[in-house]
């Protein structure tokens, strides 16, 4: 006795003609057992499904504490060549937390960028702004060198030829005392005008930066 | 169709001949074999009592296939028998691996490879046959593609295909790390900044993948686990789907044979 095509539809399944039901009642009770129920079994599996889910996307949004490492005195740089430094990225995993970092003096007649000024000493990073292999110094060339996809920067980490699609990356340098230290990484595009840090093969010039959003997890300085 | 009597088997050379049972020999207990049998048989049919599994088993073994299926058709049960390979193999793998970054991982590796019996063999299986199996993949693809086998009903098997071809790829890429050697891990630097290039999400993708912003002491447990928990449980569960919807829609004959017309067909045409 449904009268589920008539247009005029009463709200009462009493009007409806349902068997069994209530003066008053809008919603029948099967109906509202299998609502509940699924209710019910969805509020179980969101239970444990949200925080399994949450765990696994948390390192996305978590940033990681700035550090500063001591790699050198003032005096053991000079401001016309790099020195290699190794320094730990990632506490606790050996070897595979380490980079090699690329540290001189600050020349007044190189770093001419104004951004560059009131930096004591340049740290360039020796991540290849390709897809991150490490990039070494070649003194007779005056050349940064990726052995992976033949990416060549110059003196200032600026591309001159290859792949990559930005400057070598470079990091915070500060003194204290008598200890160069070395801080926070941070990116670079190719007129040298800082950014916070990106990952490889993202570029920063034009619509780079937008299209490469900075994310929660690079603390911002 | 009326069934029709059985001809009379051919007779055997009375030195094979088995000895006549005299009278009274044969009508009490039969020997420890017969009774073996029996056992067998009780047992499968208590079992198919209960779950009707014979007529499941029967249904996905014996089926028509087309005239014409050739030496291209292995190509996917192949495939399936290297992905069995690779998850028996890996299994045994997982019992002696340490996904530990700080030097546990290659150390685990190198213990394998050179002091436990067969490890050797047991690894280069699992390392080889991951590249079978991606070659296997692309063939079976392949041939489903110039066999015209994935068009209408198969539609929707080609697309469980896809996935699983994607899936076999995370499991090259997420293996590729564990060995943790020199390779191993530039290999991922790249691979995870690849990732990376992708424009807007590509960052927060390679943030999920390392587990943080840097290569750090998560991101080889991470890609333990998607290894060996994460995508063989989905791989698994596609190819069975796979394989039901094979068995439910049949193969495909090759596309060289016409379609043939039924004998009073024929004559009618003519």
């Amino acid at each position: 006795m449904s009268d589920k095509h008539a247009k005029y539809k009463s709200k009462y399944t009493a009007d409806r003609m349902i068997p069994g039901a209530f003066e008053g009642e809008t919603i029948t009770r099967r109906r509202f057992m299998t609502g509940s129920a699924h209710t019910a079994g969805a509020i179980a599996a969101g239970a444990f499904t949200l925080p399994a889910l949450g765990f696994a996307l948390g390192p996305v949004f978590k940033s990681t504490p700035h550090r500063w490492e001591t790699v050198g005195t003032v005096n053991q740089f000079p401001d016309n060549n790099y020195i290699p430094v190794v320094m730990t990225l990632t506490p606790g995993i050996g070897e595979a937390g380490k980079t090699t970092v690329y540290v001189r003096k600050f020349n007044a007649v190189l770093d001419t960028d104004r951004y560059d000024r009131d930096t004591p000493f340049i740290a360039i990073s020796s991540r290849c702004a390709h897809l991150g292999c490490p990039v070494r110094w070649v003194d007779a060339a005056e050349r940064f060198i990726c052995p992976c996809h033949g990416g060549v920067y110059d003196l200032l980490g600026r591309r001159v030829g290859g792949p990559p699609v930005r400057p070598l990356d470079r990091f915070y340098t500060r003194v204290a005392g008598e200890d160069v230290q070395v801080g926070p990484r941070f990116s670079v595009n190719s007129e040298l005008r800082r950014f916070s840090p990106r990952d490889p093969g993202e570029p920063l010039d034009g619509i780079g930066q937008y299209l490469y959003p900075s994310r929660p997890s690079e603390q911002k300085l | 169709m009326p069934k029709l009597p059985r001809p009379p088997a051919p007779p055997m050379p009375s030195a094979l001949r088995a000895p006549t049972p005299r009278p009274g020999e044969g009508n009490g207990k039969g020997g420890p074999i017969d009774g073996a049998k029996e056992a067998g048989i009780t047992v499968v049919d208590w079992v198919d009592e209960r779950t009707s599994l014979s007529s499941a088993g029967r249904w996905l073994l014996f089926r028509k296939v087309p005239k014409g299926t050739n030496w291209f058709y292995t190509l996917g049960s192949a495939t399936m028998f290297a992905f069995l390979s690779q998850a028996v193999t890996g299994v045994f793998l997982a019992m002696y691996y340490r996904p530990d970054p700080g030097g546990g991982a290659y150390e685990s590796i190198r213990h394998v490879t050179n002091e436990v019996f067969l490890g050797q063999f047991v690894r280069g299986m699992h390392k080889w046959g991951s590249t079978v199996m991606v070659i296997l993949v692309f063939l079976h693809m392949g041939r489903t593609f110039f066999f015209g086998a994935y068009k209408y009903p198969r539609e929707l098997n080609w697309v469980i295909g896809v996935v699983l071809l994607i899936l076999t790829l995370v499991m090259s890429f997420t293996g590729y790390l564990l060995p943790f050697d020199q390779r191993a891990y530039w290999a991922t630097i790249v691979g995870v900044n690849i990732n990376g290039t992708g424009p807007l999400l590509g960052p927060y993708l390679s943030d999920f993948l390392r587990g943080g912003g840097e290569f750090g002491a998560t991101t080889l447990s991470r890609f333990y686990a998607i290894h060996m928990l994460l995508v063989p449980g989905l791989l698994v569960a596609l190819i069975g789907a796979h394989l039901y919807l094979v068995a439910k829609l049949g193969t495909t004959a090759p596309p060289w044979r016409k379609a043939e017309l039924r004998d009073e067909l024929r004559e009618a045409e003519a």
